[in-house]
């Protein structure tokens, strides 16, 4: 079908416009979801926490960092430097964000400080206000890609395609994080974070804010100290050069798919990896399975999709087969108000809960 | 206050919760690993989601949708994003059934 060239009118994604009062009146604000069957006893022994796996993985992932700052920092000035600092970058700039996310939900460890140790330190690797993020995650469950309420939509339409090409460098979005972590640490809270921060907590986002920009200025130091950019490979630019991975992964858990819906197997994808990544990623490509049981550790996620696979849409085969079907998706989006990419169901799926949202206006006229 | 039946001992494993719903409030009912039982609101302090699909650890619920927890027993608020506390209710067992004091 030859499509209008025309990109569709630019959204409010604030939440304190129009949107966000929009989604409130449509009763999208803190909405019911539908949910998968599973029996309680079932879900009891999936939602069981247990340290061991996350100690195993945080030991991996730390001693690795150690080793291969160590390969990087010692072959410095030659390109033996290369394949440690690559591997360096992933571990810091792409684990962190999996490793923040696991942590945030609590769900990482049994053991609550292990999760808080985990926690900062990723949140700081990842540029992230480990307050506000704690939060504005917490939003993006209640209401996920619900225009004027989730404050993480990664794409905002119509997309900016350069703006997500950049992404897996990362220097507009580093650059981006650095300044809310100076306002932060100035003391100055914007009018979106006020909105899912309670006053309570903002003292803290101020503290924190405040902590890293003050590793930073130490990093800042001791550049010109040592006469090198060696503090900044270390800390701070992985988050630039080994962010790709973060950025490949995360940008197909709702790409191309639906908005202002309560049925995550219309916004949310599951897609299946290779070990590797699955284990940068803390299995979060079973993310359908994710939205709809949050409270599911990491390594349960697996025996999760087991059991709701035939109530879900079919899963990517792969990340290339993710790209493949949410690319052509993104680019029909940029010019058709309403279009997402509908999964069919298979046969022995309940019907999608359309019902529960099917008197939002933009969703009218749109082209299956 | 009126003491009404909310479930039968065996209606709720040990470590678990069980939804009740009376007079137009929900509540939810706790076992714990000891067998003495405990009552909360129902809806997270948060978003007004039902505890009983959460997960009890201990002296803990932990909330289905965002992972707040409190101590059932107290109603304390234990951990972000809960920052209010819950509502308890008197609980007393008596021939086998479970029943809370409400309003």
């Amino acid at each position: 079908m030859p499509y209008d060239q025309t990109l569709v009118e630019k959204r409010d994604y604030s939440l304190t416009g129009p949107s966000s009062r929009r989604a409130i009146e449509l009763g999208l604000a803190s909405a019911e979801w539908y949910h998968s069957e599973i029996p309680r006893k079932v879900m009891r022994e999936l939602m069981a926490r247990s340290d061991q796996p996350a100690l195993r993985d945080t030991v991996i992932w730390l001693g690795l960092l150690v080793l291969t700052g160590w390969g990087g920092v010692h072959f410095w000035g030659s390109w033996a430097c290369v394949p440690f600092f690559f591997v360096y970058g992933v571990l810091y700039g792409s684990c962190c964000d999996s490793r923040w996310h696991e942590a945030s939900h609590g769900t990482a460890f049994r053991t609550g400080w292990m999760n808080d140790v985990v926690y900062h330190i990723a949140s700081f690797m990842v540029m992230r206000n480990p307050v506000n993020w704690r939060w504005s995650h917490a939003r993006h469950h209640t209401d996920t890609i619900i225009v004027g309420r989730d404050a993480e939509i990664a794409f905002m339409h119509p997309t900016n395609i350069w703006m997500k090409l950049q992404a897996f460098i990362s220097p507009i979005d580093a650059w981006q994080s650095l300044k809310v972590l100076a306002r932060n640490a100035l003391g100055n809270m914007s009018a979106d974070e006020r909105t899912y921060i309670p006053a309570s907590e903002l003292p803290k986002a101020v503290f924190w804010a405040r902590v890293h920009m003050a590793i930073y200025l130490a990093t800042l130091l001791a550049a010109p100290w040592m006469r090198s950019i060696l503090p900044f490979m270390l800390i701070g630019l992985p988050r630039l050069y080994g962010c790709w991975h973060m950025y490949m992964t995360g940008l197909i858990q709702h790409g191309g798919l639906a908005e202002d819906v309560v049925d995550h197997r219309l916004n949310s994808r599951t897609c299946y990896m290779n070990p590797i990544s699955r284990w940068i990623y803390w299995n979060m490509n079973y993310h359908v399975e994710h939205h709809m049981f949050p409270m599911v550790p990491y390594h349960a996620l697996p025996r999760l999709h087991a059991l709701i696979k035939d109530d879900l849409p079919p899963p990517c085969r792969s990340i290339w087969a993710a790209y493949a079907e949410m690319v052509p998706a993104v680019l029909r989006q940029r010019h058709e108000k309403g279009y997402f990419l509908r999964k069919d169901l298979p046969p022995t799926a309940r019907p999608y809960r359309e019902d529960l949202h099917q008197d939002v206006p933009d969703r009218s006229g749109m082209r299956a | 206050m009126t003491w009404i039946t909310a479930c039968s001992v065996d209606d709720i494993d040990p470590e678990d919760v069980l939804r009740f719903d009376h007079g137009g409030r929900t509540y939810a009912i706790y076992r714990d690993l000891k067998g003495e039982f405990f009552a909360t609101d129902g809806l997270c302090s948060h978003e007004q989601v039902h505890l009983c699909d959460g997960l009890v650890m201990g002296d803990q619920i932990e909330c289905p949708k965002h992972n707040g927890r409190f101590n059932y027993k107290t109603g304390a608020a234990m951990r972000a994003p809960v920052c209010i506390n819950l509502k308890t209710w008197p609980t007393r067992v008596s021939d086998d059934v479970v029943e809370i004091e409400v309003i």
